[in-house]
């Protein structure tokens, strides 16, 4: 069933093939339903190009369909929501079933939550269905972008679809946040009490932007409702409008796939969307449709019942983001306190500052990345091969820096925890984790490139001398051998076929000058392919094959 | 737990008679008038007991129906078994362990009865652990150490009973516990490897004596910051969260998101990329 497509699109042929018998009376009708479609639309030109479209098969190529589909899934659960919450902050009394929360003063928002989740039938399991979807959706984005990052498939002609799917993540962050922040509980709150902390940091328009947002001094009566409108209306339009964006390029782009028999830079090879892919995919959708579903039939997710009404004074122990913004709570947990200064009757408080400023630059280093390699690289050359990440050392140990720096400061969000569940002091936590902040992306760069490195040398002498194949014998002579077994073709070819990179030279531009830039350049490009191991070429594999 | 009740029943019997006739001064068992016919016809019976307690505290099983005898029996166990770093007189042993004036009958009920006293090493916190002492031998060394100097009492049963106001309770737990305990009572991290303690399952007397005695991080909360009926409110409370389990279904530990994110990568996502993996393989 595996389908080869040629990139240059090859002229569509259309086969007829004559009915030979009569069709049935439900063929007949499928047919005339679908001439009667087609000749007010158009569309078949649509579905043929569509439909024979080809997808490698490859599990970690459909992580960004897990996005997808939990996107799916939220818009459904979403909507029912809507029905009967309430975004308004006017104060009500409690009085619905749950009974530690009886005759309570609260806002109309958190009651309505209440309503839906104890006095509407179904409708606590769709808030957590809403709930835990919107925890996989960015899950899923996360581990996609990580696919995406560790086989190099964001390079030409994808560094714009890569840049989208960047905007798609912070959005769905952003859509996170703002539903988070609607049920008006304790620790949404707290959550927005510390994002007004943050804002107010900002020196000189900072409590004016405070103002702002909240209609005033903290908490005000209007952030929810405007929450809810930037929540259900704006946000997802712009998210479907990007989503639409990315699938287009994606489809435009083609596929990336990872090196094989029979798979080149210049093709595709897999299944066709038509009628494999499709059935795969809508079979696929109801497995995650039905995980979330599963998850939020057995696991209580943000009890607001516990959580209580907003109220300015308490914060409860353990009070952490959803896991997508604890990487930012964790970089406030970890700055040293006394950072602030008194500049002419100001105060500037450089420890939010300075986390504004780092998160800010380590999210814009990532949107920027593919920019940045191409840069460094100077490879203006199409790929559609995935590369292996150990194929390239530098960019998989970089990348293995960022995940090393995001996982300190996400670890660092739930400090309190670690203190509690593993018996150490809160401060031994904190203090290592600063240490590790500086120290483990150092690490993890420079272990992670020796892995990459050692794995290629493996990889090159499997391709050379095939693999020990555990057999002992004895030659004439008295001498034991190890029989090496070689690879066949096929499996070699997944071994051999990579590019290789050797480090930009300095050249003089058309004045005869080198400019700085081009010095950086070459500096960078040197730290980038400095280390690198040699695919095994032709002659090498026949060279050894003769010993 | 009956026995207990008993002497708590006498015990507060004895402090009403007490108040309305004789005025402050007299608070202590052992100066009642009714305390003295008891003991003599109690004294006799128990002696033998008595005896056998002195000797060996683990083996102890005698049914204390009086005040003097349990002053008495709590004495002996305080002796034996608290006065290494308490000091024989309650006067505490420098950089050993505190004075105990004023600490009252609920401390003791708290710290011995929830198994934190004798304490097992000297740590930031003290843990909670088996029980060492039967229900008897802690009231008897409440009785003795409340006998020396004063402190709060072991609250009566009609604050007990977790039948107040469950939504005060909730709202008051919030304001004043939930900072350190965690909404749902799960506990939380203090500084330097101190804790607050997870409050599911905890008696009801516990947790009152826990407010009113303050023990190790522990503020005080006495009666005029939130007053006994207050105080029956929370223990409501708690035991709701007890008594009803989550109505979301299992509630991973009810620490908040951190769980939650964790439960989604590694349960969630973990299910769903192994399905990527069951489709994508090749149908060999």
């Amino acid at each position: 069933m595996t389908v080869t497509e040629t990139k240059p699109a090859a002229a569509p042929t259309v086969v007829e093939t004559p009915a030979a018998a009569a069709p049935s009376r439900g063929a007949r009708f499928t047919g005339a339903a679908a001439n009667y479609i087609d000749e007010r639309t158009s569309i078949s030109g649509l579905v043929k190009e569509l439909g024979r479209k080809v997808f490698p098969d490859h599990w970690s190529f459909m992580l960004g369909e897990v996005a997808l589909y939990s996107f799916v899934v939220i818009l459904l659960s979403g909507t029912f929501l809507t029905f009967f919450y309430q975004p308004s902050m006017v104060e009500v009394v409690y009085d619905g079933s749950y009974v530690p929360l009886k005759g309570m003063q609260m806002s109309a928002a958190f009651s309505s939550t209440m309503h839906l989740s104890f006095d509407v039938r179904g409708g606590l399991l769709f808030r957590q269905i809403h709930h835990w979807a919107a925890l996989l959706f960015i899950a899923a984005i996360g581990l996609h972008m990580l696919r995406v990052f560790f086989t190099g498939a964001f390079r030409k002609p994808r560094e714009i679809n890569w840049f989208i799917g960047f905007i798609l993540f912070v959005l769905a962050m952003a859509e996170g946040f703002t539903g988070y922040s609607l049920p008006d509980d304790l620790l949404s709150g707290n959550g927005l009490q510390i994002i007004n902390g943050i804002i107010k940091g900002i020196p000189v328009i900072g409590t004016w932007t405070s103002y702002l947002l909240f209609g005033g001094e903290f908490p005000g009566t209007t952030v929810i409702a405007m929450f809810y409108s930037i929540h259900i209306l704006l946000l997802p339009a712009i998210l479907v409008a990007a989503l639409g964006a990315h699938l287009l390029l994606m489809i435009i782009n083609k596929h990336t796939q990872f090196a094989g028999p029979g798979r080149t830079n210049d093709n595709v090879v897999g299944v066709p969307i038509m009628p494999l892919f499709a059935a795969k995919a809508g079979g696929f959708f109801f497995v995650v449709f039905g995980v979330i579903v599963l998850i939020a039939s057995f696991f209580t997710i943000n009890p607001i019942w516990t959580y209580g009404p907003y109220d300015p004074s308490p914060v409860s122990a353990g009070t952490q983001p959803d896991w997508y913004i604890g990487f930012a709570d964790g970089m406030l947990r970890l700055i040293p306190p006394g950072w602030e200064v008194v500049w002419f009757n100001n105060t500037y408080s450089f420890n939010i500052i300075v986390i504004t400023v780092i998160l800010i630059a380590f999210l814009g280093l990532v949107a920027a990345y593919p920019f940045i390699e191409a840069w460094i690289t100077g490879d203006k050359r199409e790929h559609h091969i995935a590369e292996r990440p150990r194929n390239a050392p530098t960019r998989t140990a970089i990348g293995a820096a960022g995940v090393t720096f995001y996982a300190v400061l996400w670890a660092a969000a739930s400090s309190d925890l670690m203190s509690t569940h593993f018996k150490v002091t809160i401060e031994g936590v904190i203090h290592t984790l600063q240490v590790l902040f500086f120290l483990g992306p150092v690490l993890a760069f420079f272990i992670t490139k020796r892995i990459c490195l050692g794995l290629q040398k493996k990889d090159r002498e499997i391709a050379l001398h095939g693999f020990e194949s555990g057999r002992i014998v004895r030659l004439p002579g008295g001498e034991y051998v190890e029989v090496h077994e070689q690879l066949d073709d096929y499996e070699r070819w997944r071994l051999v076929s990579y590019n290789e990179y050797t480090p930009l030279t300095i050249r003089p531009d058309a004045d005869g000058r080198i400019s700085g830039a081009q010095r950086t350049r070459a500096a960078l490009s040197h730290w980038f392919f400095e280390d690198r191991i040699s695919p095994a070429t032709k002659t090498d594999v026949e060279r050894s094959n003769q010993h | 737990m009956t026995v207990t009740k008993g002497i708590r029943d006498t015990l507060s019997m004895t402090r009403n008679s007490k108040s309305t006739r004789i005025g402050k001064t007299s608070r202590r068992g052992r100066r009642h008038p009714l305390a003295t016919i008891a003991l003599v016809t109690i004294g006799l019976l128990s002696t033998g007991g008595a005896y056998a307690l002195f000797s060996s505290t683990a083996s102890a099983e005698t049914s204390s129906v009086n005040t003097q005898a349990s002053v008495d029996e709590g004495k002996k166990l305080f002796s034996s078994n608290c006065a290494t770093c308490h000091g024989l007189n309650l006067q505490g042993v420098d950089n050993v362990g505190p004075s105990l004036y004023g600490v009252g009958a609920a401390s003791v009920s708290f710290q011995v009865g929830t198994g934190r006293m004798p304490l097992a090493n000297q740590g930031p916190q003290a843990e909670k652990k088996a029980v060492q002492f039967t229900e008897e031998q802690v009231s008897s060394l409440a009785l003795y150490v409340a006998s020396l100097s004063p402190g709060p009492a072991i609250p009566s049963a009609e604050y007990l009973g977790a039948n107040g106001n469950a939504s005060t309770g909730a709202e008051l737990f919030r304001v004043n516990c939930a900072m350190c305990h965690n909404v749902a009572g799960a506990g939380g991290a203090l500084t330097q490897g101190k804790w607050a303690p997870a409050l599911a399952g905890v008696l009801p007397v516990h947790i009152y004596e826990a407010m009113v005695t303050g023990p190790q991080s522990m503020p005080v909360f006495n009666d005029t910051n939130l007053t006994p009926t207050q105080k029956a409110d929370i223990i409501t409370y708690l035991k709701y969260l007890d008594k009803n389990p989550s109505p979301g279904g299992f509630d991973l530990g009810a620490v908040g998101p951190v769980s939650e994110g964790l439960f989604i990568w590694i349960f969630g996502l973990g299910a769903i990329v192994a399905v990527t993996i069951w489709i994508a393989a090749k149908a060999n």
